[in-house]
């Protein structure tokens, strides 16, 4: 923000709400606040605005922040129905190596109403401070009451780093605090280092239906943040009965300051499919030529113990639900075993599933790509090859 | 009512092929469309003027001047003005300094009841866009909406997807709404709107007209850089099993086997 308030000088005394043409400018406790629908426009700091002169323009080279004040590695705890996000967990083991490669702490975020059981969880994780958010409003998430909480606390306690998973929560989350921290933020990265020269954080992150790979840096804002890809970071060990700091936050709420309710929330009532969790995943495509293929790609994936995930091709065919679906559109997965059965492997399904540890390909065609990445091939009917398989297992 | 739409033009990521020699993306011949995602939010935004009457349809974006074939697209699905934000302060944006250039827009724009737009772009993937607008305008949000429910005098009910769900989401009017492909089926353009959409002006705006600085906009006003960009190592080379189809199975579950895979 390059208009700034001085704090010494300014009386509160609203004068200046009047000049701005974005009302950006706002009273909070008695002082003048500029918002971020700032757009530096500069109409409050003409002369006959403020009789204090308390309103004060920045130069051109104090962009960005004083980065030597921030200090910590932040992951957001995301809980639904009191329960820790998998990603999140993944985000406390990366977080610890980040936090151990700059020198600092490892630090999570949490808001919830009465979810203390979860506090301990992620210091067995590995934080070494909590952050608790605690209050009724926060039980479930709410797009204003996160912002506002999450958004003080960084202003409060300034950390270096925040990490969040990219869930349809994470990715709403992110981009709200980004722009209240006036700082940047990274979508889906699917891997975080730290420059061992001047310890910033490096974030890399697909781009073009992961064909290619982009290294991002925030250089002269804080924090750094990050959404990442679940699935991708390696969970950490649990150390039962590790303790850590705790810190409750500030959770109060104005009147009207919540502009959203959640009034329910409702559970798909389709098979729950969670790509992401799956350790085993067995995917059909439009080599199944069917809607009944998926019995096969099933058969299969309850010998394996896994679930099923399937292409767009088969989705957009109708023969199975989108929740299936992997790829750009779809789920990104990184099981330890992907078998793909009919699927030709456009670069927006291998997108979603090229990460995985092992990759098997079942296809009557030779030349599809889907060989290209596979660890194992097999040129075949998958209606022959998959009875097979079973067979063998 | 007044909706306003934000879309963007992107390259067609699913025409986008690899150079089988050198592994880089080959972007010559890609075609441009209007980004899928901003096309339910565009049809959004006719659905309600179908059902409100006096209602008008905005479309605005950032982009080159090429980004106008996209806005007369809009046109004639049926929007009823298009504005178009370009200058060349505007380029090198990340959605930092796009939130704040769009957000400009649409305050120029004024007097609005619902902004919508895509989820995401499909060249970037982000998400952010849309969220980050919405706060620079100081309004609430709703993000992933699959459904909207009903429209009452000073809120909204709206579907929000979750991964294994749905929320049912109350929010004060005005707002934005980012829709996923879920939310409805785009209308295609008709004969008669490409005519009406070619004998229209778009508005073209620049930083001067929507009152940012240079530095505010564009890479100067961007905190991420991108550092590197590089093609993804190439995995090693995969095994193709041969011999009979029971050979081939029973070799694959040793090999599986053998790596404590299964």
């Amino acid at each position: 923000m390059a208009v700034k308030i001085n704090e010494e000088k300014c009386k509160g005394c609203q004068k200046c709400l009047k000049s701005c043409p974005f009302d950006a400018i706002a009273i909070q406790d008695k002082l003048a606040v500029i918002g971020p629908s700032c757009t530096n426009c500069g109409a409050c700091i003409e002369p006959d605005v403020c009789p204090f002169d308390a309103i004060e323009k920045l130069d051109e080279d104090s962009r960005g922040v004083d980065v030597t004040q921030y200090h910590d590695v932040w992951v957001f705890a995301e809980q639904r129905a009191g329960e820790l996000m998998g990603v999140s967990v993944e985000l406390m083991g990366e977080g610890r190596k980040l936090a151990d490669d700059i020198g600092c702490k490892l630090c999570a975020i949490l808001c919830g109403d009465d979810y203390a059981a979860l506090v301990d969880e992620l210091f067995e994780y590995g934080a070494d401070k909590v952050y608790y958010a605690n209050a009724p409003e926060l039980k479930s998430y709410n797009t204003d009451a996160y912002t506002k909480v999450i958004y003080r606390a960084i202003l409060k306690y300034k950390p270096e780093v925040v990490l969040l998973g990219a869930t349809h929560i994470g990715r709403d989350l992110g981009p709200c605090l980004a722009v209240q921290c006036g700082t940047g933020l990274t979508a889906d990265c699917t891997k975080l280092d730290i420059d061992p020269e001047d310890k910033k954080l490096m974030q890399t992150r697909p781009a073009f239906g992961g064909n290619l790979m982009a290294t991002i840096l925030c250089p002269n804002h804080r924090p750094q943040m990050s959404t990442v890809r679940p699935g991708v970071m390696q969970k950490p060990e649990r150390v039962a009965g590790k303790k850590g700091e705790l810190i409750e936050l500030d959770a109060s709420f104005a009147d009207g300051e919540l502009r959203m309710r959640v009034l329910e929330t409702v559970k798909a009532m389709k098979e729950m499919v969670s790509l992401t969790d799956a350790e085993i995943i067995v995917s059909g495509g439009a080599g199944l030529g069917g809607p009944d293929g998926f019995k096969v790609i099933k058969q299969l994936a309850d010998a394996l113990g896994g679930v099923v995930g399937s292409s767009r091709a088969a989705v957009d065919a109708g023969w199975i639900d989108h929740s299936h679906q992997v790829g750009q559109t779809g789920t990104t997965v990184k099981p330890r075993l992907y078998v793909a059965c009919g699927i030709s492997g456009a670069i927006q399904h291998l997108a979603g599933m090229q990460t995985s540890d092992y990759i098997v390909a079942i296809n009557k065609n030779e030349n599809a790509p889907i060989f290209e990445v596979a660890d194992y091939g097999i040129v075949g009917d998958l209606y022959k090859v998959i009875p097979a398989i079973i067979e063998a297992l | 009512m007044r909706i306003i739409v934000c879309a963007k033009q992107v390259p067609d990521t699913n025409e986008v092929k690899i150079d089988p020699v050198t592994g880089t993306l080959i972007r010559e011949g890609v075609p441009s469309i209007l980004n899928p995602d901003d096309a339910n939010a565009i049809e959004a935004a006719l659905e309600l003027r179908d059902r409100y009457p006096g209602t008008t349809v905005s479309v605005i974006s950032m982009g080159p001047p090429q980004a106008l074939y996209m806005l007369r697209e809009c046109l004639a699905m049926g929007a009823d003005e298009a504005y178009l934000l370009s200058s060349r302060a505007f380029g090198g944006a990340d959605t930092c300094a796009t939130s704040t250039t769009l957000a400009a827009g649409v305050r120029k724009i004024g007097d609005y009841d619902i902004i919508f737009a895509g989820r995401q772009a499909i060249d970037g993937d982000t998400a952010q866009v849309g969220p980050q607008t919405a706060q620079r305008l100081g309004l609430p949000s709703v993000t992933y909406v699959s459904k909207i429910r009903e429209i009452k005098e000073k809120t909204i009910i709206v579907e929000r997807a979750l991964e294994d769900g749905f929320e049912v989401i109350e929010i004060n009017r005005p707002c934005m709404l980012t829709a996923v492909k879920e939310l409805n089926t785009p209308r295609y353009m008709s004969i008669e709107r490409i005519e009406e959409a070619y004998a229209k002006d778009i508005t073209i705006w620049d930083e001067n007209d929507v009152r940012l600085a240079p530095e505010d906009c564009g890479l100067k006003a961007s905190p991420t850089q991108v550092f590197r960009s590089f093609t993804p190592p190439p995995k090693g080379a995969g095994e193709m099993l041969a011999g009979t189809i029971s050979e081939m199975s029973a070799a694959l579950v040793e090999r599986l086997t053998a790596k404590h895979v299964i």
